[in-house]
């Protein structure tokens, strides 16, 4: 199984990499397009096949390393 | 005096602050590898900048495990002085020891400058001798220091006179472009509400000898060290 993590910047956040982003599509001609958000995406391999004691597990290392409370959110899951 | 200087792997500024401790204040200062467990021993604990752990996944998420990072957070605890300077104060927020997050410079540059800082609480371990109007020009070296918090958080700091640093011009206003890195309210550096524990984005520690070009960062290194030495005498 794999740990499948999304991590963006909460939406208080200043979040220049996404404006720059943003800026640089509209200036290749992506028209129309909204607000971009640049995050991390992490995948953590699992060994056996008991989701629900992982989903625990994940949950806890999202909150407490993967990501920082103070400026991202977090989801994941487990497949 | 004894001061404890962390070392973290990639740590870079750890010499300069074990220099200024001994070789210009007078002290003792003494490296601290980041497997070590105990500070016992120690009167004041610096953190300091670098690039700990590569800054891999954010500034200061990895270092603040590192074992030493746990008689850090009892050391604090027990009143014991702390002060956190650019990768170090990125450390102590991650850690929970100073509220908030220092985040990608708004300008997505890496900033290596020097700035002006208008002292905004002198009545800290941290600033009191600092005279009062006074400017500090110091250098800043960093790419992620943009400081945030919520807004709960910020009227906190605010009202508890808790920003002890922000970035001014050089005729001490607080304006857009005299902030280098797009954090919250000019934020340079804050401290904890038990006023023990301190970090700031700024280093004071390459600012202290006139052969530096500068030595306003002494003034910051000399409040502390009076406090701690009065602290030490009254025990």
């Amino acid at each position: 199984m794999k740990a499948k993590i999304t991590v963006t910047p909460k939406k208080a956040v200043l979040d220049p990499q996404g404006k720059t982003v943003q800026n640089a599509l509209e200036h290749m001609g992506f028209k129309g397009i909204g607000e971009v958000h640049v995050g991390k995406y992490l995948e953590i391999e699992l060994p056996g096949a008991d989701k629900e004691a992982w989903r625990k597990q994940i949950d806890e290392a999202c909150h407490k390393l993967l990501s920082n409370p103070v400026i991202e959110d977090y989801s994941f899951e487990i497949e | 005096m004894n001061f404890a200087v962390l070392q973290f792997p990639a740590s870079n500024c750890d010499q300069d602050a074990v220099h200024v401790v001994k070789n210009v204040m007078g002290h003792s200062a003494r490296l601290v590898w980041h497997k070590e467990n105990s500070l016992a021993g120690f009167d004041a604990v610096i953190v300091p900048g670098g690039f700990s752990y590569g800054d891999y996944l954010r500034t200061g998420a990895i270092a603040r495990f590192s074992p030493i990072m746990q008689a850090v957070q009892a050391f604090a605890a027990n009143g014991g002085p702390v002060l956190g300077i650019c990768n170090g104060f990125q450390i102590l927020c991650e850690a929970g020891l100073l509220p908030g997050a220092l985040i990608r410079n708004r300008s997505l540059q890496f900033r290596c400058e020097h700035i002006f800082l208008k002292t905004a609480a002198r009545d800290s371990r941290f600033t009191h001798k600092i005279p009062e109007g006074k400017l500090l020009r110091l250098p800043i070296a960093h790419g992620e220091g943009c400081y945030f918090a919520d807004e709960a958080t910020l009227e906190k700091l605010k009202t508890d006179r808790r920003i002890l640093w922000q970035y001014v011009n050089a005729e001490g206003e607080m304006t857009e472009q005299s902030n280098p890195n797009g954090a919250l309210w000019n934020i340079a550096g804050i401290c904890n509400e038990r006023r023990n524990v301190a970090g700031l984005m700024p280093h004071p520690e390459r600012a202290s000898e006139p052969i530096l070009g500068c030595e306003d960062g002494r003034l910051i290194f000399e409040s502390w060290l009076t406090w701690v030495e009065n602290k030490t005498s009254e025990n």
